[in-house]
């Protein structure tokens, strides 16, 4: 019986190693181990042996069971696993062939810098306001110190309604407007759309946009103007950009100022992009004309305020390399999935 | 304005680079726009002698001259000119030199002769007869006496082409800075260098002006001075090189000495000045006046124009002599022959002047100034430098007394000098004193704590334009940032909230944004057929458009979408789904503004794009913005709209907007060959509608239950009514209602239709049983059956 044990070990050891799937070795457990198996017909044996020889028998039989049940669910294992990899290497893909194509929809350029602006603005405490577009001659040039035959009249090509009514041509309107129905202090901005009498060209549009920022408070200073304006141009242009304050004139500020940026091209070396002067201008500000603040209903001898203008366009084609504006209003789907 | 070097260092003392200069210029508020040496582009061009002249041996008009170029060897040149004699003073090119227009100029043979380089005429050097009028057009330029005639010596030196002049921007508000007096005083302030303007000195000859001329000003509201003088015995000749050199800097072609004296003298001094021929003054007067509608007068440009009663005249006894301020007339003007002129230095009204200008087409030197206001003070003191230049230049005998007709106050503008003001208001610290030196560099005067604005200095009229003129000087780059310290919350407001989400949702369902102008051609309401009554063409109009197409500002933001959708489609891009926040204007009776409101615009095209592609973006735009249980109605009256195709949305009865298909005879208007569908929402009943509050709600705790359910009824039923009919019966455990098919033809009788739902179906208080979700369905089929609807068997 122990012969015939040991001849069953190895018969099974020899028959599990040939096994070539999970069904073969299903079939060798029941072969072996099964009511009808081998074991058992060995084991049915047991009444013949003596008492001595029983327990010794039944450990080699239990011994021989553990050892088949062992070397089954080993091979078992092994066979699961090359079955998986088997599985997993049918399911390979050509992974360099392009995805499925998912629809996206495009911010206009001109939103994606005005967004960026409006959340700088609002980090320091700006809320928005707006305005009317066909506006009072009275708000667009008189309350903002333009009176009828000033000079600035003519360099502002004005798209007249009637004679007192106009399409602004600027967003400076709003100041007069906010302050009339608010008091100090006074932080906003307003973006909108401007009107001027320009043939459309590369560099040129009838229609542009505007942001107006005013801020009314008492002893707010240039200094206020200066960091302000730092901090909008370091967001929009890079941490390194520098400003610088060129005296100007606008009737509506005193004093007034054009505001340059340091080229953010060449960082202020010189290059084709700033013309060489290595500074590029990018808006107009300074502080409220004290007869604007009396306008907007505020007490100049008790607040002070400054404001400033910047074109949208003109900081979008710098930010994304446009050479013509007139792609902006073009809507051109080739143009607007590039952003 | 163009300033020249060379005249301002007759006023101030200033030694820097020119780049130097142009920047501080610019810091101190006159904007360099750019600086040009003169002659810059030519080089080794010196000034030589010819010795000899011989006839060329191969040539008939070739000539070889000997020059002396003050060297050791004289040099031999051909030229071909025919103007030269042996002794003429020449600017020869030497061998390597490069004459205006960049050309090289390299020694070689001429016809087999030798020559060293080229004698040059005017032309070469970049100049033309006004500024030597001596000199011949096509001939070499033999250099006068009025040039230094050092032979080697530079062309550039010899004959004063070698100013540097400086281009600057001037801001309206500063006339008195278009002048080279006003930027002298610009610049000793920016350098602090000391400056002052020399009184002229006038020598007479006797007589007396007022028998010889009459002045009145007749309009004293658009003259506020006028101040004349006589000069006799006038030979009109050329300008001394200097002067003529100073004109050319600063852009204006020299004359004759006369008309360039009153040039120099608005350039110098910012006031423009006229000169008539006294015989050509009726009744040697001046008048003042207005003109008569019809009257014309042919100006010194030859042209003849018709004034208007609206328009400043210079007349005589008769006539205009001259548009004020603007340009002389050509009958009055200096000529050859002229013995006897009067100077005309006076002071209009600026806007009149402007205007008169603007209707005649002609802004001068003489209406630019103007237009901004100048000083009326500068009128007297301008005479008497054309005068002293008559002097100088030894033009005529200046005939005693001047005639002044001023019809201006003695008032000044006085302001408290309040330096700490100043320094609190720009955020700075400049001392008291330091201010005042500042003022005083610009000839304001502060005397006991008051500043007397000088009469030049309209602009200075508060205390904050005392303090820009102390920061300028000061430098804005000086002052120092002081970031602002937070004293309010910055926020969008819930308008800009809700355009926010409307703009994210749009473009997270795939829509791209546009923007299109407000302005459209009122013939696009053609094109999306508009009936001629139609209320919606009645727009805002502007009168003085650039062009048809942008003449009427939009009441509906369809056109200016439709023009995109087909710029699109004839650029070949094969699908496009676009949106816009667009205003559309409306007119508003008994108002001046109109009702700007903000349409939501949505269009799309391609892309196997349909009805229901559009709906179900409004849909989850809806959703997104929390408006429920709005109405959907099919509509089949809207002029550009598919009568079949075109759904009006509506919350509580107040209309919403409407989407659907664009009408094929539209879609032909634009030449577009597929299908288009728009929507268009109003955004401020969408504002009214909307909830963008959300409260949470607990997660389901028991199991649903899921019924299909499929009737069958009339095709004209619409689904939406059945989903109403459905929710209704169901109640509050109806979860969710899914159409998921709707079916006509062989199994269903002709005219009807099958609708299949999935409801699904869950309570809150517990799992349900078989026999609540039984029962509901038979609620729901009861419902349907009292409509005649039954369920499809």
């Amino acid at each position: 019986m122990k012969v015939q044990l040991e001849a069953l070990r190895k018969s099974a050891a020899e028959k599990i190693a040939a096994a070539k799937s999970r069904a073969d070795l299903e079939a060798l457990r029941i072969a072996y181990l099964g009511k009808k198996g081998e074991l058992t017909a060995i084991l049915k044996q047991m009444g013949k042996l003596s008492a001595e020889e029983r327990p010794v028998m039944g450990q080699l039989a239990n011994e021989a069971r553990a050892f088949i049940e062992e070397a089954i669910t080993a091979s078992d294992n092994e066979l699961k696993e090359k079955e998986k990899a088997a599985r997993l290497k049918a399911e390979t893909l050509d992974v360099t062939m392009p995805g499925k194509q998912i629809e996206l929809g495009h911010k206009h350029p001109l939103s994606i810098v005005l967004d960026e602006v409006k959340d700088i603005f609002i980090g320091m405490g700006f809320s928005i306001a707006s305005g009317p577009e066909i506006e009072l001659d009275y708000y667009n040039f008189e309350a903002l110190n333009i009176p009828e035959g000033h000079p600035a009249r003519d360099t502002q090509d004005t798209f007249y309604i009637t004679d007192k009514v106009l399409l602004r041509t600027q967003t400076s309107p709003v100041q007069i407007r906010y302050m009339e129905h608010n008091k100090p202090p006074i932080r906003i901005i307003s973006p909108g759309r401007v009107y001027r009498s320009d043939a459309a060209d590369a560099t040129h549009s009838p229609l542009f946009h505007q942001i107006e920022g005013l801020v009314v408070d008492k002893g707010v200073t240039m200094g206020d103007l200066k960091a302000c304006l730092e901090t909008l141009a370091k967001a929009l242009f890079g941490e390194s950009t520098k400003i610088r304050l060129r005296p100007h004139h606008f009737p509506f500020t005193e004093p007034s100022c054009e505001v340059d940026v340091s080229c953010f091209r060449c960082g202020g070396k010189g290059c084709p992009m700033c013309k060489g002067e290595g500074w590029i201008e990018i808006l107009g500000a300074g502080m409220v004309h004290p007869q604007v603040l009396r306008n907007g209903g505020i007490d100049p001898e008790e607040y002070s305020g400054f404001a400033f203008g910047v074109g949208l366009e003109r900081i979008a084609l710098f930010r994304f390399h446009i050479d013509d504006i007139r792609l902006f209003y073009e809507n051109d789907m080739r143009f607007l999935s590039q952003f | 304005m163009l300033l020249s070097k060379k005249w301002l260092k007759s006023f101030v003392d200033i030694d820097v680079s020119d780049k130097e200069f142009a920047d501080v210029m610019t810091m101190c508020g006159s904007k360099v726009e750019c600086f040009e040496k003169e002659g810059e582009e030519l080089s080794n061009i010196v000034v030589g002698k010819v010795l000899s002249l011989e006839r060329h041996p191969d040539s008939d008009h070739l000539w070889i001259c000997k020059i002396d170029v003050g060297a050791e060897d004289t040099l031999q040149i051909v030229t071909g000119a025919q103007n030269l004699k042996e002794g003429d003073i020449v600017p020869v090119a030497l061998d390597n030199s490069v004459v205006s227009g960049g050309k090289h100029i390299k020694k070689g043979k001429l016809r087999g002769v030798e020559s060293a380089g080229m004698l040059c005429s005017l032309g070469e050097l970049g100049l033309t007869l006004h500024d030597f009028p001596y000199a011949i057009e096509d001939g070499i330029f033999v250099l006068g006496d009025d040039c230094d005639l050092t032979l080697g010596k530079d062309i550039r030196e010899a004959i004063g082409l070698d100013d540097v002049v400086t281009e600057f921007e001037i801001t309206p508000n500063r006339p008195d800075c278009l002048s080279v007096v006003g930027l002298a005083r610009e610049a000793a302030a920016g350098f602090k260098v000391p400056f002052s303007v020399p009184v002229s000195d006038v020598k007479t000859a006797g007589g007396d002006v007022n028998e010889l001329l009459k002045v009145n000003i007749i309009d004293n509201e658009n003259c506020y001075r006028y101040a004349g003088a006589v000069v006799k015995n006038v030979k009109i000749g050329q300008s001394p090189r200097w002067l003529r050199e100073r004109l050319r800097a600063s852009g204006v072609r020299p004359i004759n000495n006369i008309v360039d004296i009153t040039n120099y003298v608005m350039l110098e001094l910012g006031q423009p000045m006229h000169a008539f021929d006294l015989r050509y003054l009726e009744g040697n007067t001046v008048n003042v006046r207005k003109a008569v509608k019809g009257e014309t007068i042919t100006t010194l440009d030859g042209v003849e124009r018709e004034l208007d009663d609206s328009m400043l005249v210079i007349a005589d006894a008769k006539k205009p002599v001259a548009v004020a301020g603007v340009m002389g007339g050509e009958y009055s003007g200096i000529m050859d022959d002229t013995t006897t002129i009067v100077f005309e230095s006076a002071c209009f009204k600026g806007t009149s002047i402007r205007l008169t200008a603007k209707k005649l087409g002609m802004r001068t030197e003489s209406s630019a100034r103007y237009e901004k206001e100048l000083d009326p003070k500068g009128c007297r003191r301008s005479l008497m430098r054309a005068l002293e230049l008559v002097n100088i230049l030894g033009a005529g005998d200046v005939v005693d007394g001047i005639v002044d007709c001023d019809c201006t106050s003695d008032c000044v503008t006085t302001l408290p000098f309040m330096p700490e003001w100043t320094n609190n208001f720009i955020g700075i610290n400049v001392p008291k004193d330091e201010q005042k030196k500042i003022l005083e560099s610009l000839e304001f005067k502060v005397e006991n704590d008051v500043i007397t604005v000088p009469s030049f200095r309209a602009d200075v009229l508060h205390q904050a334009d005392v303090a820009e003129e102390i920061a300028r000087f000061y430098g804005f780059e000086n002052i120092e940032s002081r970031p602002l310290v937070s004293t309010t919350a910055g926020a969008l407001n819930s308008t800009q909230r809700l355009q926010k989400t409307v703009s994210e949702t749009l473009l997270s369902c795939g829509l791209t944004e546009i923007l299109t102008y407000s302005f459209i051609s009122p013939k696009y309401y053609n094109k999306i057929n508009l009936p001629e009554d139609s209320i919606l063409r009645n727009s805002v109009v502007i009168t003085n458009p650039l062009g048809e197409d942008t003449s009427v500002m939009r009441t509906t933001p369809i056109p200016s979408l439709m023009e995109v959708v087909s710029r699109n489609y004839n650029n070949r891009n094969e699908s496009a789904s676009l949106f816009e926040i667009a205003t559309v204007y409306l007119p508003v009776e008994g108002s001046d503004l109109a009702d700007e409101k903000q349409k939501i615009t949505m269009g799309m095209y391609g892309n196997d794009c349909d009805f229901f592609t559009i709906k179900g973006v409004v849909e989850a735009l809806l959703e997104k913005v929390g408006i429920k249980g709005y109405d959907v109605e099919a509509v089949s009256d809207m002029v550009y709209m598919h009568p079949g195709r075109t759904a009006k949305l509506s919350v509580d009865g107040e209309e919403l907007g409407y989407l659907g298909e664009l009408l094929p005879d539209v879609l032909d208007n634009y030449g577009i060959d597929t299908k288009v569908y728009v929507c268009e929402l109003d955004f401020n009943t969408f504002e009214k509608k909307c909830n963008l509050n959300r409260v949470f709600k607990h997660l389901p705790k028991f199991p649903a239950s899921t019924r299909d359910l499929a009737f069958v009824c009339s095709k004209d039923i619409p689904v939406l009514k059945l989903e109403r009919e459905i929710e209704g019966a169901v109640g509050k455990i109806l979860e969710s209602i899914n159409l998921f098919d709707v079916y006509e033809g062989s199994q269903i009788p002709e005219g009807m239709k099958s609708v299949a739902f999935n409801l699904v179906l869950r309570s809150a208080e517990g799992t349900l049983t078989d026999e609540e979700a039984d029962a509901a369905i038979k609620r729901v089929v009861k419902a349907l059956g009292k409509l005649g609807i039954s369920l499809r068997s």
